[in-house]
């Protein structure tokens, strides 16, 4: 395939120009791994928002009982009471065996029965109109109850600015990615002019502008970094799919969840690179023409 | 020494197509390939470059192909200086010019047809415009039948033929050959300045640099002399035909 692609392109330059064999890997692995980075940030992008979605629906109310009553009475009455709220689809106490369950892989099974714990109302928020943390405390005050209403809101916080994060540094990737094409393409841009060196100065005694001569090395690294940016672009795709596939509807792992319609952004690698490497020739190209004038 | 060549009989002459003004010209190592030269070609005229080897033949061609500039002088082509021209608006000079190299500069990885089209594709034609002049022209040199081969393929009397053809194919108004004959037979080599002779006829400005003072002599044209890097004598030996 390298073979082919290097016997291609604008004929009056040599085929065999310094460099090409290994730009075209250089350009198909960075494609590959610009295409697994943007993918990944897709995917942790959608799970962040799917956590902070999912902690965005929910609340969790601890309740202190009163002396004239017992912890599963006041969260029974708490679930009651939030239970009629509007925006809440769901309120229910937490029985100590449901509390158990959830501590028991951090403290053991000794320590649980000792254990002092605490009276909890999970609630469920209606996703389209959800209540908000100070209507539900109010509520719980009208209603006699000493309670603390937490919405998850410190969490989802860190969740979001963590997708936030990944995303940021999903660009920088992609800018650092760029940065590296660029800067092999002018490499061997630099390189083949060097290797037809003469071949470009008979075509200038000919009459080619710098423009023209500029413009055949534009269009072959273009057409090398399109090619060479498909390729990757296009392993990465066979690898993210056969993810997808063995991880089923969820994706591999619920942290990265991936989705076949992700794939659709890779179509856009080989056109930047190819973006990328028509820029990088030339600007190379003129800039070592015009030294040499 | 101003070696003008102008016709004398000539009652409007047309205007310079190569004027050289006191230029001088040397490299790292050999600062003084060419000193105090002054040189005028007039439009239509028909010149011989002689001197031995290493004499700064090849260097003056290169000073009048824009390949160098001179460190002292002025160099002025189709009546334009050449020091006042920007670097974008020498490849335009450059197609007015055909360009014959001692060492052919074809492009190897080019068929004879490629490269004998290439100053019509630099000109932004299409080959298959212009695909049977070039035929044509390869044919009248000899090359009718090497038209697909690749010049590593070519004997050295070939690949001067084809430098010539392409020199010429675009007409240029300003013929520049270096040893254009070097490579040929004797009979091949009178066809080819016969060729030359034929485009000056039709307007075009040659100046053959050749070693060869006896082929000058037998074409009859106007002999320039390089000794030492300056033109010391100019021998009227005729007129170009």
């Amino acid at each position: 395939m390298i073979r082919a692609l290097l016997s291609r392109g604008p004929g009056l330059l040599s085929r065999e120009a310094g460099g090409e064999r290994w730009l075209i890997v250089v350009i198909a692995v960075l494609c590959f791994l610009a295409s697994i980075a943007a993918v990944g940030a897709l995917a942790a992008d959608r799970a962040a928002h799917g956590w902070a979605r999912q902690l965005r629906a929910e609340a969790t109310v601890q309740v202190r009982p009163r002396v004239d009553e017992t912890g599963p009475t006041a969260a029974a009455r708490a679930a009651e009471t939030l239970a009629g709220v509007a925006g809440v689809a769901e309120a229910e106490a937490m029985d100590r065996k449901a509390a158990e369950a959830l501590l028991r892989p951090w403290v053991g099974e000794a320590a649980l029965p000792d254990l002092p714990l605490p009276y909890l109302v999970t609630v469920r928020l209606d996703p389209k109109n959800p209540a908000s943390a100070p209507t539900l405390s109010r509520a719980l005050a009208e209603a006699g109850l000493d309670a603390t209403v937490d919405d998850h809101s410190l969490w989802r916080g860190e969740v979001e600015r963590s997708a936030g994060v990944i995303t940021a540094l999903a660009g920088a990737a992609f800018l650092l990615i760029a940065t590296a094409t660029a800067a092999a393409i002018a490499y061997a841009t630099r390189a083949g002019m060097a290797t037809q060196a003469s071949v470009i100065e008979t075509l200038s005694l000919n009459g080619a502008s710098d423009g023209y001569v500029a413009g055949l090395f534009q269009r072959r690294f273009g057409g090398l970094a399109a090619a060479a940016g498909a390729m990757g672009a296009g392993a990465a795709a066979l690898l993210l799919a056969l993810l997808r596939l063995i991880g089923g509807e969820g994706g591999l792992t619920s942290a990265l969840p991936l989705a076949f319609s992700d794939l659709l952004i890779l179509i856009a690698c080989p056109l930047l690179a190819f973006g990328v490497a028509l820029l990088a020739a030339r600007f190379t190209a003129l800039a070592k023409l015009g030294a040499h004038s | 020494m101003p070696n003008s060549t102008r016709r004398a009989a000539d009652p409007d002459p047309a205007p310079d197509t190569v004027r050289l003004r006191g230029v001088g010209f040397g490299y790292a190592d050999r600062p003084d390939v060419l000193r105090d030269i002054n040189l005028s070609l007039t439009q239509g005229s028909f010149h011989f470059l002689t001197g031995p080897s290493g004499a700064g033949k090849s260097s003056l061609l290169r000073l009048m192909t824009l390949a160098e500039r001179p460190q002292t002088g002025r160099i002025s082509l189709f009546g334009r200086e050449v020091a006042d021209l920007p670097r974008g608006g020498v490849p335009a000079f450059r197609r007015r010019m055909g360009v014959v190299f001692q060492d052919f500069r074809l492009l190897d990885h080019l068929t004879a047809f490629e490269n004998a089209a290439l100053p019509l594709i630099l000109a932004g034609g299409r080959t298959a415009d212009h695909a049977a002049d070039v035929a044509e022209m390869l044919r009248w040199v000899g090359l009718g039948q090497r038209m697909d081969a690749l010049p590593p393929a070519l004997s050295g009397g070939e690949k001067q033929r084809l430098a010539i053809a392409r020199a010429v194919i675009t007409r240029p108004r300003l013929i520049l050959a270096d040893e254009p004959t070097g490579s040929v037979d004797r009979a091949m080599g009178e066809k080819l300045m016969r060729l030359f002779q034929s485009l000056n006829r039709l307007g075009a400005t040659v100046l053959i640099a050749s070693h060869d003072e006896a082929l000058a002599e037998r074409v009859g044209a106007t002999v320039l002399r390089l000794e030492n890097g300056r033109l010391r004598q100019m021998e009227a030996a005729g007129e170009a035909a």
